[in-house]
């Protein structure tokens, strides 16, 4: 398969629901295999710009490229892995099965699993170790397994570009050094991962590129350049409390983010 | 095993076995989907929306399979297209439907002659009365529809579990729900004779509500249920025979009794 560069590039995109705009006139482009984290306070569009990348809520306006050509022009290029709330842990399948539904837009409609699928699906479960918890319903699993098993899923994919809504809320340390393991591992492949997080340690310290977003781009580059106090202004507004001795608090407790409300995929 | 054997002696005894087994077959596994994807609600209305094409089909002599079929697909096109892009929510769009179509037929059919009667047998069923030529029909569409579940398992599992994986995987999302929703609506056309329309609905949860109690994947839980399904139809007949009750009733029962074993069974399994 011939690899083009892994370049994504948003052109000036609004997205919305109804009449209601949550992000406007976004632009911005990530190169191929940069690690990029998403911050801005609750209900800023984190999850909503999310959505717009995987292509289940079309834009108002703008443009989204992947490697030059418009969104949905590729199968299976966009991979992602939806926070925790949002998946029915009740449904009946197991580990295995889940991980399998990663390589269904490689398996043709009417195929079974080839063999390569199948060990696709192991390797990717062994990655994340959890190899002996294949055969267990979903629901069986610890948070934290739960997550390594849609990891697993997202890296049976073989994406170009991986999303994640906030991977390391509610984890525990395990399952954050596993999942920076995989993301270090990714990044060998040059897949690119966009990852949203509250954590703005984590954000300034692990990652290449920060995404600073509050209804609208508020700055976008190195974490150095883009954790600044006007910056951080601009997206926190009164919940940031600059100290006189240059530290800076922000303040986010966590009600649920209005824009979850909103979403209606069936 | 006399008493097995007695009722099979009559012809209309064996039509109203083989259709209660795929009607009960058939039912159990388009509802596993129904139950896994909360759409209980919609089977019930959908069950009860299909009346005034039975009602007109009726007046016009015609094929009740087909007038029920019409409508059923028309209703479950029209919810889709009325809660789509969340105008309305779904579940007040199916109330709205529901409720307009079920007076609707319930007006038609007040105007017959032979109103309680018929009615009766629309809302549930009359196994007894299934003609050869609906035998052929119940088992046509049956087939049809359990082919197509078998064909598409893939992207209804996808559909179901995870709707944001089947957008990154370029599924026709929307058209698929509108596909299963016209499944469902045959699959509840095919049991208008055997259970009618108002106990569709249970044989649309009950099996599949056993079934996944006991299971856990997709695919096992769709062959017990359908076991489930098919033994309710039997034992149900056979009760309905001997002790004279209306078989759509007894069908259910039966079905109720399985649910109630399982789910003391995993009541006692978790301690």
């Amino acid at each position: 398969m011939p690899h083009t560069p892994h370049r994504l590039e948003i052109e000036n995109i609004s997205i919305g629901y109804g009449d209601k705009i949550i992000l406007q006139d976004l632009s911005f482009q990530v190169p191929h295999g940069a690690r990029v984290a998403v911050v801005g306070p609750n209900g800023a569009g984190k999850s909503t710009l999310f959505k717009a990348l995987v292509g289940i809520l079309s834009l108002k306006r703008g443009k989204i490229f992947i490697h030059g050509e418009s969104l949905g022009a590729h199968k299976d290029c966009v991979a992602y892995v939806p926070q925790r709330e949002d998946v029915d842990w009740r449904f009946p399948v197991t580990v295995s099965d889940v991980v399998m539904m990663g390589r269904f837009g490689q398996i043709g409609w009417w195929s079974n699993p080839s063999k390569n699928d199948k060990q696709i699906v192991r390797k990717s479960i062994e990655q994340m170790g959890i190899a002996d918890l294949t055969d267990l319903s979903i629901g069986q699993l610890s948070g934290g397994q739960q997550q390594r098993a849609f990891l697993a899923r997202a890296l049976a994919q073989e994406p170009h570009i991986l999303l994640m809504d906030e991977p390391f809320t509610g984890v525990d340390a395990t399952t954050q050094e596993v999942t920076f393991g995989l993301l270090d591992h990714l990044r060998e492949k040059q897949v690119t991962t966009i990852i949203s997080t509250h954590d703005l340690n984590l954000a300034a310290s692990r990652f290449d590129l920060v995404l600073l977003i509050n209804h609208r781009l508020i700055a976008f580059g190195t974490p150095k350049q883009v954790f600044t106090k006007e910056h951080l202004a601009g997206a926190f507004g009164n919940s940031l409390l600059v100290m006189e001795d240059g530290m800076m608090l922000v303040d986010e407790c966590c009600p649920p983010e209005e824009e979850h409300h909103h979403a209606e995929v069936k | 095993m006399n008493w097995l054997l007695e009722p099979l002696a009559y012809q209309f005894m064996q039509r109203g076995l083989f259709a209660s087994v795929i009607v009960g077959v058939l039912c159990a596994v388009m509802g596993t989907y129904v139950v896994l994807r909360g759409m209980a609600f919609l089977g019930d209305a959908m069950a009860h929306a299909i009346l005034p094409g039975v009602a007109i089909a009726y007046l016009l002599q015609g094929n009740l399979l087909v007038g029920a079929g019409v409508a059923a697909v028309i209703v479950a096109l029209s919810i889709g297209l009325f809660s789509r892009e969340g105008v309305v929510k779904e579940d007040t769009a199916i109330g709205i439907l529901f409720a307009a179509a079920l007076s609707l037929g319930v007006a038609l059919i007040s105007s017959m002659q032979t109103y309680a009667v018929d009615l009766s047998h629309i809302l549930f069923g009359n196994v007894l009365g299934v003609s050869s030529s609906d035998l052929w029909m119940i088992g046509i569409l049956s087939l049809i529809i359990l082919l197509t579940v078998v064909f598409f398992f893939k992207q209804f599992l996808v559909i179901s579990f995870d709707p944001v994986l089947a957008a990154t995987l370029r599924l026709p999302a929307e058209l698929l729900r509108n596909l299963m929703l016209v499944l469902l609506a045959l699959t509840v056309v095919v049991s208008l004779q055997t259970v009618g329309v108002s106990l569709a609905a249970a044989m649309l949860v009950t099996p599949a509500a056993t079934a996944y109690l006991l299971t856990r994947r997709l695919l096992p839980m769709m062959l017990v249920s359908a076991l489930i399904g098919a033994l309710s139809s039997v034992i149900g007949l056979y009760l309905s025979y001997y002790l004279n009750i209306v078989s759509g009733s007894t069908i259910v029962l039966t079905a109720t009794a399985f649910f109630l074993l399982a789910f003391l069974l995993k009541k006692m399994k978790l301690g």
